[in-house]
């Protein structure tokens, strides 16, 4: 399935290390890659394959898994009318990732997000600030651990507490 | 009433404060300020159908000619610095209206980055529930609002420097 995907097999090819996993469920493609690889992969995406619209760039924490952490990049060709996912795991230790701003400037605004949400830190952005939450907030609320009320209340234990 | 009146029916006896309260709870000017899907009912509130001109009260485009501000929507504490600050610049008397189960309570977003009720933050007066309330439901809470202002004591002492506005007991 995955496999016969023109992008699969040009990446499979390229970068036979970088690649960690290349799935397809219901028509989605996903690639998995190593941090250190994603803005070749990228790049090769954007500029040999044609994925020249980044849709969005987020983030999943998986608490408890080691690597905890997978940004993810939503890639679509506006000339194929084709879309590819590209997941990157990253370490909650070195919790950084290479910024995509070199290849997108829609990244910018992406990256705060995910760094203000998730605490995910892009290396080479120009402007890595919060942009939704207030500067002065502590914490990253979208992390798994991140107390849903906030951290200055009793948590809710069901409707009788 | 007891009292004499020589000129006949054209005069009128009444208190100061009665007359005081009177003007105001005839001509509440609230600030023209939503924040969710409730401003959308008070809009409608506003609008020819509900037309809120009718009881004097005109939305304001600045918190210097309001006396009121009705809070319409979840408010974020992102946004509650901006509140605070309008709020403050409203000239006294003013009254505070909490349109909506999040103005009143935090309503559904039981969560990090909403004020859970705006009575954390400012004084309010009537309390409107409903998700987001219809506009006969805002009505109703405004005409509440005009009972409690037409039965505040000491309203024209109060504004010339003699003693505090008392408010009925709820």
């Amino acid at each position: 399935m995955a496999e016969n995907n023109r992008a699969v097999v040009k990446l499979k090819e390229r970068f036979a290390n970088a690649l960690l996993d290349c799935k397809e469920y219901r028509g989605e493609v996903t690639v998995t890659v190593k941090k250190e690889n994603i803005l070749e992969v990228l790049k090769c995406l954007r500029d040999d394959l044609r994925y020249n619209f980044l849709t969005d760039i987020t983030a999943v924490d998986y608490l408890g898994q080691d690597p905890r952490f997978m940004v993810v990049y939503h890639l679509m060709s506006i000339p194929n009318k084709d879309r590819i996912r590209v997941k990157a795991p990253v370490t909650e230790a070195d919790c950084s990732i290479d910024s995509a701003t070199a290849l997108w400037n829609s990244a910018n605004w992406l990256e705060r997000e995910a760094y203000d949400l998730f605490g995910v830190d892009f290396k080479n952005h120009p402007n890595l600030v919060r942009i939704l939450m207030t500067d002065d907030w502590v914490g990253h609320p979208l992390r798994k651990d991140y107390p849903l009320q906030g951290p200055d209340r009793e948590p809710y234990k069901g409707r009788l507490s | 009433m007891g009292v004499d009146q020589p000129l006949g029916e054209n005069i009128i006896t009444t208190s100061l404060d009665s007359l005081v309260n009177w003007a105001r709870k005839s001509s509440i000017w609230p600030m023209t300020f939503g924040l969710a899907c409730c401003a959308i009912e008070m809009m409608a509130t506003g609008a020819a159908k509900h037309d809120l001109d009718r009881f004097g009260i005109i939305f304001r485009a600045s918190p210097r000619q309001a006396d009121c501000i009705i809070i319409a929507g979840t408010v974020t504490k992102k946004m509650l610095p901006v509140i605070k600050t309008v709020y403050e610049q409203m000239p006294e008397p003013k009254w505070v209206v909490a349109m909506g189960a999040c103005a009143c309570s935090g309503g559904v977003f039981d969560t990090y980055s909403v004020v859970q009720g705006i009575d954390e933050a400012l004084p309010v007066d009537v309390y409107i529930p409903g998700c987001p309330p219809r506009p006969e439901a805002l009505l109703y809470g405004l005409m509440k609002l005009q009972e409690k202002i037409a039965n505040e004591r000491n309203s024209f002492g109060s504004s010339i420097g003699l003693g505090e506005r008392l408010e009925p007991a709820a």
